[in-house]
């Protein structure tokens, strides 16, 4: 812990800064703490050391081409980026992918609900002080990641969906080596919760803690589990439905204390709701193409699906962004939001006509999640704030973008 | 108007049952209603007509695209129409605050307000035109504390002012950046090295001198 200073002001009161490099932090945020004795007085986060200016940088480049930046957001969770910002391009074009690509994308997205659950599973414990939970996350996690490299080659920054659909389609016995994993995945959820739920030392570690009112998590702006934890029913998946989520069957589970050990439980709860989602889309996956007839995307050919003709595909979908005049993009600003794993994520993009954002705004629900450290950690001690920085579960990508 | 909506709020329960934990609320189909769907939109419009005759001196123009209606307003009293949106309307959930750069149009800067009411399930956009010169605009910390980093980011980026917010200073650059990068006059690659760069560099210990 090379990074903490201590510095007095008064007697009764001293100043702590924590990070930027601090491994509770998960990522460059640098706390100044202002601390009576052991408990907070005062905290003001600090945020902007990973500050990339994807906002910026996604003004100058074609539609397909900024999708590649939204992979650098959350990047623990790029698939869900890939179909915000997709999705918000295709309500733009009015255009909609094959219902096969809808549930690929369901598919898709729920496992890394699931993935990047795991890994704020894991993080969150070792922080608070479980280090085994940790290691049997990211056992569950790896093979996550080995599914998406074998769907799309990637296993990170995937840029699999395109506007219009995905890259490529999923391979049957992929799908059911998916289907047998979830299986799995429902008893290692089981087993997470033994290790933690009725543990003496995680209760009184997180009861109590970080908690917050439905009506001030609503004002806070929080979304995602942070809000649900509070007892809010507010999911896009159900509220606002994209994608194959008003075919399948899934509960919204809820807290009613809203403290950090029922934020913990609607996560858990969460992740078997995925896993019983990807069964279901497995279940009823239709066949058909995975890419809309519409899509303008440039697009990787596959399977002799589409072929390489000059001025073709790939040309084709470069050349009609790049071009000063053509009719893909109405003019008109639009704001559609998806329920990514760390909350509402939501693209705003105006649109001039041309092939380039001419504003593109992401609304990144770590970025507001930091914002409400302050009055979540009222009161509480030093120890506490490590666990209400891992129960917001933030990351730092998404939140200086 | 007001009773009505506290009416509706007492009626939703916010945990829809609180006995048990797993238990989760499912709302019924007719309820479940698109945020693009067509029964939306046209409550949306709905309110916003109802904006424009609250303050008509205000609203310039309503616009709907895509099924999401926008409300163009001028800044004066912007701070008014959005607490009459939350605490009349109910539209409590800010989803997003941010600015948009229209140059070399006039007025050149936009604060575009992407409200969402979690209980009515309805969503509108209050987009308020902002002065190049001046450019000045209410804050609404007071109603949503959450719009405090949106505005900090806002003012960062383009320059606008949030009058009566607490704590506005940059957010995402460095305090002593110059320029603001997202105008639409900021070249991409920046405009000169960051200043603090030079100090570091000619300092004698490599030390950033305070």
């Amino acid at each position: 812990m090379g990074q903490l200073e201590i510095e007095k002001i008064s007697d009764t009161t001293f100043v702590l800064q924590m990070g930027p490099h601090h491994p509770a932090t998960h990522g460059v945020l640098k706390l100044w703490c202002e601390f009576e004795g052991e408990r907070v007085i005062n905290i003001k986060p600090d945020v902007g050391y990973l500050h990339r200016g994807v906002e910026k940088l996604s003004e100058s480049k074609t539609y397909p081409g900024a999708m590649t930046l939204t992979d650098r957001l959350d990047y623990i969770s790029s698939m869900t980026n890939n179909i915000g910002y997709c999705l918000t391009v295709e309500r733009l074009m009015g255009i909609e992918p094959p219902r096969r690509a809808k549930f690929i994308r369901t598919i898709v997205s729920e496992m890394t609900r699931l993935s990047s659950h795991l890994l704020w599973l894991a993080t969150h414990a070792l922080d608070i002080g479980a280090m085994t939970v940790f290691l049997y996350a990211f056992r569950e996690r790896e093979q996550i990641l080995q599914f998406f490299e074998k769907i799309c080659g990637a296993r990170l920054t995937v840029s699999y969906p395109r506007i219009g659909g995905v890259r490529v389609d999923i391979e049957k016995n992929v799908l059911d080596e998916i289907d047998k994993f979830m299986d799995e995945m429902l008893r290692r959820v089981d087993e997470y919760e033994t290790l933690l739920t009725e543990n003496r030392i995680w209760l009184s570690r997180t009861k109590g803690v970080g908690q917050i009112t439905a009506e001030e998590a609503v004002s806070l702006g929080l979304t995602g589990p942070a809000l649900r934890g509070s007892g809010v029913y507010y999911d896009i998946r159900k509220l606002m439905p994209y994608d194959a989520y008003p075919e399948v069957e899934f509960e919204v589970p809820l807290g009613e204390n809203g403290d950090t050990y029922d934020r913990y439980l609607c996560r858990i709860r969460e992740m078997r709701q995925s896993a019983l989602i990807v069964k279901q889309c497995i279940e009823k996956m239709p066949e058909g193409e995975v890419l809309s007839e519409k899509s303008p995307d440039i697009d990787i050919p596959h399977q002799g699906k589409r072929k390489i003709e000059a001025g073709d595909s790939l040309w084709s979908g470069f050349i009609a962004f790049s071009q000063e005049k053509h009719d893909l993009m109405p003019k008109g600003e639009i704001y559609s939001a998806i329920e990514a794993p760390k909350g509402e994520l939501g693209f705003y993009i105006v649109s001039d006509g041309s092939g380039r954002p001419y504003r593109m705004r992401v609304r990144a629900p770590s970025f507001i999640h930091i914002s409400a450290i302050p009055k979540l950690c009222e009161g509480h001690l030093l120890a506490d704030v490590i666990a209400i920085i891992g129960t917001l579960d933030i990351v730092m990508g998404e939140a200086d973008r | 108007m007001a009773q009505e909506i506290e009416r509706v709020l007492e009626e939703e329960p916010l945990a829809p049952q609180p006995s048990t934990f797993s238990s989760c609320h499912q709302p019924s189909t007719s309820f479940l209603c698109h945020s693009e769907g067509a029964k939306a939109t046209e409550e949306s419009l709905k309110i916003a007509f109802t904006l424009k005759e609250q303050f008509p001196g205000e609203v310039i123009e309503i616009k709907e695209f895509r099924g999401q209606v926008s409300v163009i307003v001028t800044s004066d009293k912007i701070r008014e129409i959005l607490a009459y949106l939350k605490e009349q309307q109910g539209f409590n959930h800010l989803q997003d605050l941010c600015g948009v750069d229209y140059a070399p149009e006039k007025p050149r800067f936009e604060v575009v307000y992407n409200l969402y009411s979690i209980w009515r399930r309805l969503h509108i956009r209050v987009r308020a035109k902002v002065e190049e010169e001046n450019a000045e605009i209410d804050s609404v910390t007071d109603l949503w504390p959450g719009a405090n980093w949106h505005e900090r980011e806002c003012f960062d980026m383009f320059g606008i002012r949030f009058i009566g917010h607490p704590d506005l200073r940059r957010i995402l650059m460095p305090e002593d950046w110059n320029g603001y990068p997202l105008r639409k006059d900021y070249p991409l690659k920046g405009k000169e090295l960051w200043i603090g760069f030079r100090e570091i560099i000619e300092s004698p210990s490599g030390e950033e001198k305070k």
